[in-house]
């Protein structure tokens, strides 16, 4: 790791404050951001850890009867204690391993939005709403393409509500030696219908299947999906899989999570 | 360098360490802790995990400076002073749950997370557990035994393989 400064303010204001510096750089719970320290893809002047935020941490439910989750919140205690929303609280206990969800935030994840992320996949589907220190983002407007956001410099995710659904899943088709997924799908059904949110295969990012979703919509079956399937163009393709193996596990992953729906 | 001081095993440790000070540098290079290992570096292979305030970390992937004021717990501090083992480290001598034993300590310290979350786990739950925990010698089978043994179950029915 090239040298920096270290910060780790117990404010939500200092910790924006700390974020003005040139080259500064928030840290949630390191899972990915010390692994790329470490192999020097990035050199920020202050590291500002978020961990000793104590407001950005926890879930409650919201008058308006939203899943709030601090972005401080690790993945570990998503797992515990987001009971409300069964599959998001599945999602949470399937990332990487104890160790790393002892230690990983939503915040963070969702600041980073890797192309094989799990949580993208459970904000996009559910439109959770993205709170920050500053201003509150859809999920439909947050997320831009590959390890992209709305997220402006210094901008600290506080909080992410959720809508629970009617009925949800998700189905992550693992990469075992990243324990990232190859593709992973999440598919919420809500009164006004449904929305099927893909990780892992596109190299533009986390995308909504909407072929999936109106078919859904209409009749929430696998078998209403039976003909669909996404093109190969864009798709991910590399060591572990082609574009056509993964736009084919796309259907298959959806398929799967409509029948696990709850 | 800033100052950084921490609970160690229930004993004050201090040390000056820089940002980029990683925490299993400040335990083995500062304190001289050395059972907590280095196996990838990458947070993949768990070798060097530790609890810090009672949770399982990889050591490797967390700041020294981010355990300012926490409670850590290492391999040193899991036997008695008198050097007796405790029961997940007794279960894996009785069960042969190492062989060249670079990956124990981080398995021990899984281990003793898991048992703390789950008293009695299942087979499978255990080998979920142990999914950032890489053994390149035993096949973990031993291990998972050791586990089940240190848990308080009957293992006589599973056959050494």
């Amino acid at each position: 790791m090239y040298e920096f400064e270290f910060a780790r303010p117990a404010t939500v204001a200092d910790a924006v404050q700390a974020l003005t510096a040139e080259e500064a750089q928030a840290l949630g719970g390191g899972q990915t951001l010390i692994p790329t320290l470490k192999q020097r893809l990035a050199s920020p002047s202050v590291l500002v850890s978020l961990s000793g935020i104590a407001e950005i941490k926890g879930i409650c439910q919201t008058d308006e009867g939203l899943l709030a989750i601090g972005g401080g919140t690790t993945h570990a205690e998503v797992a515990e204690g987001a009971g409300a929303y069964p599959a998001l609280a599945a999602l949470a206990g399937q990332i990487g391993d104890p160790a790393v969800r002892n230690r990983g935030t939503i915040g963070g994840s969702l600041a980073n939005n890797d192309p094989a992320a799990c949580y993208p996949a459970a904000a996009l589907a559910s439109n959770a709403v993205i709170v920050t220190h500053a201003r509150e983002i859809a999920a439909d407007d947050y997320f831009q393409g590959m390890f992209t956001t709305a997220l402006e410099e210094g901008e600290i995710i506080t909080e992410v509500r959720f809508a629970v659904p009617e009925a949800a899943n998700y189905q992550k088709f693992l990469q075992p030696a990243s324990r990232f997924a190859m593709v992973g799908v999440f598919v919420a059904k809500y009164f006004d219908g449904v929305r099927v949110a893909v990780t892992g295969a596109s190299e533009e990012g986390v995308f909504r299947w909407r072929e999936a979703e109106a078919a859904l919509s209409a009749n929430f079956s696998p078998d209403a999906i039976a003909g669909l399937s996404v093109a190969q163009e864009g798709m991910i393709g590399d060591i572990h899989g082609t574009k056509a193996y993964r736009a084919h596990l796309v259907g298959v992953m959806t398929k799967r999570a409509v029948s696990a729906a709850r | 360098m800033t100052k950084v001081t921490m609970t160690v095993n229930g004993r004050p440790m201090s040390g000056e360490v820089e940002g980029r000070t990683l925490l299993v540098s400040f335990l083995r290079d500062t304190l001289g802790l050395t059972g907590t290992h280095v196996g990838c570096d990458t947070s993949q292979c768990g070798a060097c995990v530790v609890h810090v305030d009672g949770k399982a970390v990889k050591a490797c992937t967390m700041l020294a400076l981010e355990a300012e004021g926490a409670e850590v717990a290492t391999i040193e501090g899991q036997a008695a002073a008198d050097g007796t083992l405790n029961a997940i480290q007794a279960a894996f001598q009785e069960h042969h749950g190492l062989q060249c034993g670079f990956c124990t300590p981080g398995m021990v310290m899984s281990a003793a997370a898991l048992l703390k979350e789950n008293p009695k786990p299942t087979e499978t739950e255990i080998r979920h557990y142990l999914e950032g925990n890489l053994c390149r010698c035993t096949g973990y089978h031993n291990i998972v035994k050791a586990i089940m043994a240190a848990s308080g179950q009957d293992v006589s029915s599973i056959a050494a393989e």
